[in-house]
This record gives C-alpha cells, structure tokens and sequence, in this order.
C-alpha cells in the first residue's frame, strides 16, 4: 500500500484500504499477534507483563567510592573486596600468563586491561571501536576477542599492552543479529575456540546458522557445529575430571512467570542437540513449536538454574584457596532476570555436581546485588585468580570484585 | 553561513564555555541552535528535546561523547564533557517543556492504520500508549516526522546503533512501507 499523502480525490479510497489493513491486522492478531521474530512474541495483555522490560545497565561506571560494596554477603570466612572499577559494562573476564585480566564489554566499544604496574592495579583500555566485544579467551600468549559477528585476536598481548596493535580478525563467518549476538567465547582442552551463536530472537525457528554452538581451530578454521538446540548461551567450561564441556542456556521469554528455568548443559559428544525452540528445560514442550516434537528427542538438562535467572559466566573452581568443598564445583553468575515480577538471581552460586555429573545442589556464594527487588548490581561473569580467589565482573557498575577466603582479605597490590 | 559552519561555531562556542562555571542553562543557548527555543526543534531531521526522559538522554549525550553514536557536531559538542556534565545535561533536557500537540487534525484513517502496526508491533509495550516512555525508554510524543521517519529507518538498518540491539531487533518486523506511517502517528499522538 502506498504510503505517502495522496490527492484529495482519492481519499475516500484511502479510507476504504485503510479499514481493510485494519481488519487484516486484527485478524493476525489472534492467535499469534506478533510478526515472526519479534521479541516480543508471547507477551501477554496484561498489566503485570506490561511492566516487564529488558533491563538496560546504566552507561556510566560507578565510581569506587559509590558501589554496592557493603551490600555484597558472602559466606562465613569468605570477603569481598573491589578489585578494579570505572570499566563500562564490564563483561566476559579472562587471565593472561602475567596476570593480566582482561575485561570484555557488551554496550560500550571497549575491551580493559586490568594490568600490575609498579605494585600499583591499573585499568587501561586494550582496544575500543569495536562492535559489542563481549567475549574475551587468553590462551599461550593470545587473546581472543569475540564482537557480534566477529572474532579477532592480539599475539603476545602481554608484551604490548601499552601499544596494543589493531586485533588481527580470525573469523567472520557469523551473523550480524542484535538479538543474542554477543558471545561468551573460550577454548577447550582440545585447543579448540568455541564460538556460540544464539537464537536470533526471545523464541524463533532458527536457520542453520543459529541455535548452536560452534567450535574451530585458534585460527579461525575447520570451523563445525558442536552443539545444536541452544537458546542463548553465555557460559561454558570443562569439568577438570573428565573434560566434558558444561555451558549455561537461557531459556525464552513469556511463557510464565515461573518456567522454564534456565538450564545447566553437559555435552558429551559432537552434534548433541538440547531442544531450542521445541523444548525447553528438558521437559517443557514449547507452546507453539513443540508440536510435532517431543523433549525425549534432546538432550535434557543436567540442573535447573532458576526462571528467567540469566546464568551467564561459569567456571569449574579449580583453585586451592576455598574450602574442599567449593573444588571441581562450577561458579556461576546469574545475571538477574527481567521477564519475571519479583526478580529472581543477581547473585553468584555454587553448583555442586553429583557422581553422575549432575547437579546436585546449587548454593549461594555472592547475593546482596538485589534489593528490594531493584538491582544495585548485575554480575556476568566469573574468573579464577591463580591465588585461587576468584573475579567477579558487573556489567551495571562497571566494576570487578574479588572474592577470597581465609585471612588474605586483600589482594597483593 | 553554511548550516555545518554554524553547528561547527557553536561547537567551538560550547567547548570554550564549558571551562568556565557557567549553569547548564546558559550552556544549553548553544543545544537550542539546533534544537529549537527551549528544546522544541525547528530544524529539518534534528530531534526535540524537551521533556525527554532523562536516563534515555544520558545514554545518548554518552554515546555521543564515546563516538558510539556518531553525529559530527554532536560528537564535537560531548568530547570534552565530563561525567557529571552529561548527568547535568540529561536533567536539564528533562525539565524543558515537551513537544506541543499539532494543532491541524490529523488523517484518521492514516492514525486507524498506524495505530494497528503500533498494536501489532508492541511499540506502546515499553514507549508507553502516550508513547512519553520512561527511564532508559525514550519519550517519543510529538517528535518531528522526519526525525522520526530517518531514525526508524536508521534502525531497521542497523545503520544507527542502539545502546543495546532492542529497536534493531523490533524493527526487523516492521516493513519500510509501514515507517512513514508510524512516524506520522507518534509525531501527532495525542
């Protein structure tokens, strides 16, 4: 339909088609009000929904003095400290061999430098102009930069970190979505980079080249698809007992207030599919895609994170500072939802694996970043120090936080 | 005076006087020569200010000064901000007076239509049905057509980058024919 002002003369008929589009829009109106990938697809009309929108981290780091400190709880003979701040957005972490610790962001351009210097801890910045640089991996010397769409790296960043040259891009064969974009990246014990790629939307039928996780050579090639079925993951590690790959998944969007929960993976061979969109959590049939399917058909989640929880960074603790209990457990941050009325996560927990590699219970170790149903603070991701203290990044402050145990309160400078 | 060589002076004007204690008020003359007397813009595709929702401002004025949101003379005009002169600038834009309802009807078929691409879409789900917005989510009520249409357009194109991916995203189910008209609605909404 033509859209721009017509001549008197015609606009009778400009009435008359007018209503017609009306009426088509109402009878697409029901049952499925949206256009195909819109976000929005499964919003009720209600007033409760109406309130729900996705939370957006405030664009200035709060400065030292003002962050949540005080209000961050940690277990009996645990601390938590502020290891660094003014790092916009702080995101995905990761350590290189000389202690540097390396800090991706979402909403900004930047990737930080977390770097020792003369005793002193300093926040420099390693790159900016870069697409949504959410996902940072450091492996023999290199560090691995995952934008939206594509992945570049830095040799022996640690040598240039005061004349950091322009990431060399590896790989690009990636889409250019909005939705679910940015990625959370890491290499396996086979020396491979896992490169996710999200559904491009809250609940959509993905093509091929989505709904996965990808894994490739640290060059960029014989890229192939290692797991299928995955909504949004932005977490992955390897269990140190048997490598076999752990990665949180995002569950859609209105479907409840309560379910699905967001889940906890386990691949345990190539081509595994863990049932986005037709199934979610294991045995919750999608509402509009689930038919013709049934959850037997995938992969069912080894643990339960929570509704609408947001688990995103996770790491096997591997270190020697926390007590027994705490090594091989996974540490997971949970984002905090925003499809849900009384929030749920904003904290860090603990996920105790059974015999089997199952989860056998999920424990509190950071909370507070939540209160009063509003978040002071939004923790993305977490990281082992080789102290065995571990990092905590909040993408809302734009601060990272240490957490130790025992009587080394404070991190050496 | 070539229109560019005027931003460009008053860019200069504004960094010069941003040294000096002056309030923001007396600092912002420089945003109406752009933006129209006290934030109601006259100017061919340049926004309204007024009445803007303050956190949304923010993020802007600070994508400007960060270059993630490129606009020479804006850029210009933020580099040497602080972040305590974006704060104060973003509330400041907040307290002018909003956009005036056009006076002239409007085409009700062209609203009628408009307004079911905006219930199909969800537009009112966040921008609110008065479409004022709130906190992070722009104010859009009475915002100049142009700048309404260019910036949809701009969206759907991913060639203007939001803070986060939520508008490219929404705007992956609007079609460009559907544009003018939902620039023409919210540009007359009521």
């Amino acid at each position: 339909m033509i859209a721009t002002s017509s001549p008197r003369s015609l606009w009778l008929a400009g009435v008359f088609l007018g209503a017609l589009t009306v009426a088509a829009a109402a009878q697409q109106a029901s049952p499925s009000p949206l256009p195909p990938g819109s976000p929005l697809i499964g919003q009720p009309d209600n007033e409760a929904a109406s309130k729900l929108r996705p939370q957006v981290a405030p664009p200035l780091a709060t400065s030292a003095d003002k962050l949540p400190i005080a209000k961050l709880k940690v277990p009996q003979g645990f601390n938590i400290e502020v290891y660094a701040s003014g790092l916009n957005n702080a995101r995905e972490m990761a350590l290189g061999d000389k202690g540097t610790v390396f800090v991706g962001t979402r909403l900004v351009d930047k990737v930080y430098a977390i770097v020792n210097k003369d005793g002193k801890r300093e926040v420099k910045v390693l790159a900016s102009g870069l697409y949504r640089p959410n996902g940072v991996a450091f492996h023999n010397g290199t560090l691995y930069i995952a934008e939206l769409s594509q992945v570049s790296k830095i040799d022996n960043v640690e040598d240039h970190l005061d004349d950091p040259p322009k990431p060399t891009v590896i790989y690009d064969k990636l889409p250019k979505d909005e939705a679910h974009g940015w990625k959370f990246i890491a290499i396996g014990p086979d020396n491979k980079l896992y490169v996710p790629v999200g559904q491009p939307g809250n609940n959509v039928l993905h093509d091929d080249a989505h709904g996965q996780i990808r894994r490739m050579d640290l060059d960029g090639k014989n890229d192939e698809v290692y797991a299928l079925g995955v909504r949004n993951s932005v977490g992955f590690d390897w269990n140190p007992e048997n490598k076999q790959m752990y990665f949180t998944d995002n569950g859609r969007d209105w479907l409840s207030e309560d379910v699905p929960n967001d889940e906890l993976n386990r691949i345990t061979k190539k081509g595994e599919d863990f049932g986005a969109p037709y199934c979610y959590q294991g045995n919750i049939p999608d509402p509009e895609f689930g038919w013709g399917h049934s959850c037997s058909e995938f992969v069912a989640p080894v643990g339960l994170m929570g509704p609408h929880a947001a688990a995103l960074g996770m790491r096997f603790y591997t270190g020697n500072m926390f007590p027994k209990s705490y090594r091989n457990a996974i540490i997971v941050a949970r984002h905090g939802s925003w499809n849900r009325t009384n929030k749920f996560g904003g904290d860090v927990v603990v996920v105790h694996l059974d015999k089997d590699g199952k989860v056998k219970d999920i424990e509190p170790l950071v909370t507070g970043f939540l209160q009063d149903n509003k978040y002071v603070g939004r923790p993305d991701d977490v990281m082992l120090m080789k102290d065995g203290s571990i990092l905590i990044s909040d993408d809302w402050n734009g601060a990272v936080y240490r957490v130790s145990y025992g009587k080394s309160k404070v991190a050496a400078q | 005076m070539h229109k560019t060589s005027i931003i460009a002076a008053f860019a200069l004007a504004l960094l010069a006087s941003s040294v000096n204690a002056e309030t923001v008020a007396e600092r912002a003359v420089t945003c109406f020569a752009c933006h129209g007397e006290h934030g109601t813009s006259e100017t061919e595709n340049t926004p309204s200010l007024g009445g803007q929702q303050a956190a949304y401002a923010l993020i802007q004025l600070f994508m400007f000064r960060e270059k993630l949101r490129t606009f020479d003379p804006m850029n210009e005009i933020t580099k040497s901000f602080s972040d305590d002169d974006l704060k104060a600038f973003s509330d400041f834009i907040a307290t002018l007076p909003k956009p005036q309802v056009p006076t002239e009807a409007s085409d009700a078929a062209r609203m009628q239509k408009a307004l079911a691409i905006i219930n199909a879409n969800h537009c009112n789900s966040c921008h609110k049905p008065d479409f004022s917005g709130s906190d992070n989510v722009p104010r859009l009520a009475n915002q100049r057509e142009d700048y309404l249409t260019k910036t949809l357009r701009e969206y759907k194109d991913n060639t203007r980058h939001g803070y986060d991916g939520t508008m490219a995203d929404v705007m992956g189910s609007v079609t460009s024919e559907q544009i003018p008209d939902l620039a023409y609605y919210i540009s007359r909404v009521k």
